[in-house]
């Protein structure tokens, strides 16, 4: 480095801790040696909200949140503003790639058991990101203002209706109206406006919980906890290697394979065979006719296919909705439900493993059963499915403290 | 606190009083945004009456009619859909009505104020879809038994075609019937009811 550039940055760093940020998260932060495959999706999410927050202002300057202009101004996107197409495909994709990836991001926090303590509070924060990322996904999906757009938000409005006592005026105080209307739309759109950049901040206290309880790893093993000394400092864990440039690169690795795979969709199959954008929703909403059939995006089937499981009890729906959000809300005790001595999947024993597998069945079931139509056969299912989903977090602190588990290597293993 | 003199109890209680205050300044702004979310003062005007001509409604048909921007249908039954009626009463959750989702004036057994003509508001008291009319007799989706009603796509509740809720499906109650008054033979108005009936 010149004497120069040294100059101007000790001018900065006098002023603003930029080398020192740097140094602590990035070329100094030292994450564990033995990261695979199943660590490209946190830098991933990070990606889909950048792309989605990009896309979403740039629509945000064609689109028109008025009941009577929204559906003419998307097709006014697709069809007359240059590259409007490109603009709002990446975003109806993105919505879909954004939860893919954070399903598997999860997942990944399941198999590592990074939800472990000293990791408890990082696990809850990225529920409540997940759930920040549903309300966006939620009121975004009126924005288009399609058949499928209003009377998803119909449903899933009436949801607070369901609240003993104080239901129906919570729900008309959602609407600002009595049905769904040009008030609830020009609302939606300025909350999915603001949310995205709550997950932004939520998605930095993520990280600054991250950075400094430290990367969990496929072993789940804490290297910070390890012996000490490695080729670029002596008190840095002797497992751990710089995120800049081992992680970055690697990521940028991630990122590539998945651009290539968000193109594909994006340019040869933008609605994903009526997944990630449904047919019913390329007709303007009309408030006197449902569809014949009305789901859900796929993301959100598993909690709706819950919904449709439970009957209703005392004359009310409420337990149904109860259910609902309680599969969402469960999330958050899960670091005091796995008692097992061991955090990673690969040295838990077959009980938990079995679970792992039950859970993740039972959730691509009921993602794929709220899909369906209704019917006696599914609706037994969707009960069978939701049962499962349930026994693997309840009764988590009897199998995970009976499992015979492997014993845990000392270091990482590469 | 180190510092002399200084009375640590009188500082606990200022710095609370000060909180407690501050606390509830911020409850008083938070009034006006949450309320401003509450439907405006156009909106809650905007549920006035309408009438609906049935002049040329034909037997078995339905009519959809706008009102407070939700569907009312309007069904002209025919005999055989009303003798058909009191033999769902065993597979119903209220064949009687007691549920109050109905004007005093509906609550009988075909659930309107001329037999042939059922009134309801075509929103599913599950959550809020608007039910498809199914008025053939036992199709082949719905099972022998169906003698025409209501099928909600959304959650497969079921209705007869006096808006009743089946048991077994995930509506609670019965659909609700709004006020309406016949103007004349061939006019009703929904959403009124004059006092009368």
């Amino acid at each position: 480095m010149s004497a120069e550039k040294t100059e101007n940055l000790s001018w900065i760093d006098k002023r603003f801790p930029l080398t020192e940020t740097w140094r602590a998260h990035l070329s100094e932060y030292f994450a564990p040696k033995n990261l695979n495959f199943w660590s490209f999706f946190g830098s991933l999410a990070i990606l889909t909200l950048v792309i989605q927050i990009v896309t979403g202002i740039w629509l945000a300057m064609n689109y028109k949140p008025d009941a009577t202009l929204a559906f003419g101004s998307v097709e006014y996107i697709m069809r007359d503003v240059d590259w409007g197409w490109l603009i709002r495909y990446m975003h109806s994709t993105g919505a879909s790639a954004f939860f893919i990836v954070i399903y598997l991001h999860m997942f990944r926090a399941l198999l590592w058991g990074s939800y472990r303590k000293p990791r408890e509070l990082l696990w809850m924060i990225g529920v409540v990101i997940y759930l920040a990322m549903m309300a966006t996904a939620f009121f975004g999906y009126l924005l288009p203002w399609g058949q499928m757009s209003y009377w998803g938000a119909q449903v899933i409005v009436n949801l607070f209706a369901a609240v003993p006592v104080v239901g129906d005026d919570l729900s008309v105080w959602v609407r600002g109206d009595y049905v769904i209307s040009d008030a609830t739309l020009n609302r939606f759109f300025a909350f999915h406006f603001l949310l995205p950049f709550v997950l932004v901040g939520l998605v930095f206290l993520h990280i600054v919980a991250l950075h400094h309880v430290g990367s969990n790893n496929p072993d789940g093993i804490e290297i910070k906890e390890g012996p000490k000394g490695n080729r670029w400092s002596d008190k840095a864990p002797a497992d751990g290697i710089p995120f800049h440039p081992y992680y970055t690169v690697k990521d940028l690795m991630g990122v590539v394979v998945f651009l290539a795979l968000f193109a594909l969709v994006l340019f040869f199959m933008p609605t994903f065979g009526g997944l990630f954008l449904e047919a019913p929703n390329f007709q303007p909403a009309n408030p006197m006719q449902t569809p014949p059939h009305i789901a859900p995006v796929w993301y959100f089937t598993p909690f709706y296919a819950m919904l449709r499981a439970i009957p209703p009890m005392w004359g009310s729906q409420f337990p149904g909705v109860v259910v609902m959000f309680a599969a969402i809300l469960i999330m958050f005790a899960l670091p005091w439900l796995d008692r097992s001595p061991v955090k990673s999947m690969r040295y838990k024993g077959p009980l938990f493993k079995g679970a792992l597998a039950i859970f993740a069945v039972s959730f691509v079931a009921l993602a794929w059963l709220g899909i369906q139509p209704a019917s006696d056969l599914y609706t037994l299912l969707s009960q069978i499915f939701t049962g499962l989903y349930f026994a693997f977090f309840i009764l988590m602190p009897i199998y995970s403290s009976i499992d015979k588990t492997k014993p845990v290597p000392e270091r990482v293993t590469s | 606190m180190s510092a002399q003199g200084v009375n640590t109890d009188r500082r606990r209680v200022l710095v609370a009083a000060t909180s407690v205050a501050g606390a509830v300044g911020a409850g008083f702004a938070l009034v006006p945004f949450v309320a401003s979310m509450n439907p405006s003062a156009r909106a809650r005007a905007a549920g006035a009456p309408v009438e609906a001509d049935i002049s040329k409604l034909e037997p078995g048909a339905l009519l959809r009619v706008k009102w407070r921007g939700k569907p009312v249908w309007v069904v002209r039954r025919t005999p055989q859909m009303l003798e058909a009626l009191s033999s769902n009463d065993p597979k119903l959750v209220d064949p009687t009505s007691e549920v109050e989702h109905q004007p005093s004036y509906c609550k009988n057994p075909t659930r309107s104020i001329k037999p042939e003509y059922l009134v309801a508001i075509g929103i599913c008291t599950h959550l809020g879809c608007s039910p498809t009319y199914r008025p053939e007799f036992a199709p082949e989706d719905l099972g022998p038994d169906w003698k025409g009603g209501f099928h909600c796509p959304c959650h497969g509740s079921r209705f007869d075609l006096a808006a009743r809720v089946f048991k077994n499906v995930p509506a609670p109650t019965n659909l609700w019937i709004p006020k309406h008054v016949y103007l004349n033979d061939t006019t009703i108005l929904i959403g009124e009811d004059r006092g009368t009936a």
